[in-house]
């Protein structure tokens, strides 16, 4: 569909006042409800003061959402109440409903990492979690572990390691390795490649993270 | 990703009630249990399954790891796996599961994937996992590509003219050495099964791969306990070092007494259409003295049935030695 054509102008009459996210946003937003009803859309009266979680232009009627389930995630310590579709994953929920876009899509099937999120304190793949099939998990994203002002740790020795090139991983990268520091894992490099196999590098920043990874667990 | 009705319940009768609605329990059944959703998820966005119900086990009390009486374990169907891989009484044991488990898949994977949902991890097959094509498995009677296509990664024990894709699991074939006994509860109540009558063999009707009837959930797993000095091994021969689907893999229990060898189970991954148990290979070596030649004929016994496709044939030359290189490592050990 052609969200923007030509009798469609009136949600846009300034693109130049819209930042890119925002655009990206509405224009999924509005393919995803017209091919098959958006996935996930905010409860009318949904609470995020900060980021108001809404795609397309105003509150979402509830009936727009055909077979949505009210679903309450807590989410870095907040519980979010939010309408999701049943086939609504984490990942998505995460990004397109409470704007958090720090954990990133790659592959959406498990085999890449970059979606890693932390459910009840232990690393998982939040693109195979279906949203619905975890209220009352604590979830834990990259927003949820440090700041700019205070970095965590291994976000820091990141930074300090040059541990990425593009950065698409990293989030996924950090949310691994953050868990890694209380799993069972050797004192080698070799330990910790094979700890941090399920994060997929296209950048093959490899030899940087383990670096982090190490500093970071030399801290300890 | 098809709609569904996802619902939770609270027993396994009632979550056994609520599959029993469903004409089947194999791949494709429009009621599917849903426990981790590592393998399910997957295969309902790439539209191989379109259940219109999930049934979430999750709220069920089956996730404990306990020990048996008889010096045997029980393993909960919701024990993630990465619980299991690193349970004290597992890697005392039966070290050959903890092994398996953890040369599977990654760390976030193993965190949600399940002992019950292992059982019934899917193929790898890429024609089972694309709808373009046709695949037996799939769409019964569509036909099989496989077999004059992209079979590198494909089995060569096991298969059949409607079908050629391996059983891709680590667990599940430790599990088969170690004779576990897969314990399900359906409609007429609760049953054990051996796991070696667990799975079918493709033969005509590859799109029923287990002996589950609707309804059933499988509730745990028990080993029973080795015998007295026994010990268990398993390798794994891959692509890549880590997160990588077996070529090859060997699952060992063996024991020896002097020189000889006075007790050998020998389980195989990567080639076979189900995890594969070499009774020949077995009887080749009780017995025997435990060295390297024997070992040898021990592994041209339980590849003596394999059929190699186009571009798989390497693999029955690698299970040999693996299957050798396997028991070498379990004479060190025992």
């Amino acid at each position: 569909m052609a969200p923007f054509d030509e009798k469609d102008k009136q949600p846009l009459t300034s693109l130049e006042r819209i930042s890119r996210r925002v655009f990206l946003t509405r224009a999924s937003a509005a393919s995803v409800a017209t091919a098959a009803g958006a996935v996930a859309a905010p409860l009318t009266g949904s609470v995020h003061a900060e980021a108001p979680p809404v795609a397309a232009g105003g509150p979402v009627d509830d009936s727009a959402v055909p077979g949505a389930i009210p679903v309450t995630l807590k989410v870095n310590g907040t519980a979010h109440r939010v309408m999701v579709d049943p086939r609504a994953t984490v990942l998505d929920t995460l990004r397109e409903t409470l704007l958090l876009t720090g954990t990133k899509k790659g592959c959406d099937h498990g085999q890449c990492g970059a979606c890693t999120v932390h459910l009840n304190g232990r690393r998982v793949n939040s693109c195979l979690l279906l949203a619905a099939m975890h209220q009352n998990d604590e979830i834990t994203t990259i927003e949820g572990i440090g700041t700019p002002e205070k970095l965590h740790p291994m976000q820091a020795a990141f930074v300090e390691q040059d541990g990425y090139q593009c950065g698409y991983c990293t989030s996924g990268q950090i949310m691994s390795a953050v868990a890694l520091l209380k799993e069972p894992v050797g004192k080698d490099d070799a330990d910790v490649r094979e700890a941090m196999s399920g994060n997929i590098c296209r950048c093959g920043a490899y030899p940087n993270i383990v670096a982090a990874v190490q500093a970071v667990r030399r801290m300890a | 990703m098809h709609p569904f009705e996802l619902i939770t319940p609270a027993t396994v009768s009632a979550a056994v009630k609520a599959q029993a609605g469903a004409p089947t329990a194999q791949q494709g059944a429009p009621i599917r249990y849903i426990a981790g959703g590592t393998n399910l998820v997957d295969f309902m966005k790439l539209n191989v399954e379109t259940p219109r119900q999930l049934v979430d086990v999750n709220a069920l009390d089956l996730s404990s790891v306990e020990s048996l009486p008889d010096g045997g374990v029980k393993i909960g169907a919701l024990a993630r796996n990465t619980d299991v891989a690193q349970h004290a009484l597992i890697k005392e044991r039966f070290p050959a599961l903890s092994e398996a488990i953890l040369s599977g898949a990654t760390v976030q994977l193993r965190n949600l994937a399940t002992t019950g949902g292992n059982l019934l991890q899917k193929t790898r097959c890429v024609y089972y996992r694309d709808t373009a094509f046709a695949c037996n498995k799939r769409n019964p009677g569509s036909g099989c590509p496989a077999i004059e296509g992209h079979n590198r990664m494909l089995a060569v024990l096991g298969t059949s003219e409607h079908c050629i894709a391996t059983n891709p699991s680590d667990q599940n074939v430790a599990l088969t050495a170690l004779e576990a006994m897969i314990h399900v509860t359906g409609t007429k109540g609760e049953r054990a099964i051996p796991i070696t009558q667990f799975y079918m063999l493709p033969d005509s009707t590859p799109d029923k791969e287990t002996v589950l009837e609707p309804g059933d959930l499988i509730t745990h797993v028990t080993i029973p306990a080795l015998p007295e000095g026994a010990k268990s091994v398993y390798l794994k021969l891959r692509d890549r070092a880590s997160y990588e689907f077996a070529l090859a893999s060997a699952a060992i229990v063996m024991r020896t007494s002097g020189d000889r060898i006075t007790f050998a189970r020998v389980a195989m991954g990567g080639v076979g259409t189900v995890p594969w148990r070499s009774h020949e290979a077995e009887k080749a070596l009780l017995g025997k003295p435990a060295t390297l030649v024997s070992f040898r004929v021990a592994a041209e016994a339980a590849l003596h049935g394999a059929r190699p496709q186009s571009q798989n044939g390497f693999k029955i030359e690698l299970a040999k030695r693996c299957v050798t290189h396997a028991l070498t490592l379990a004479t060190q050990q025992a």
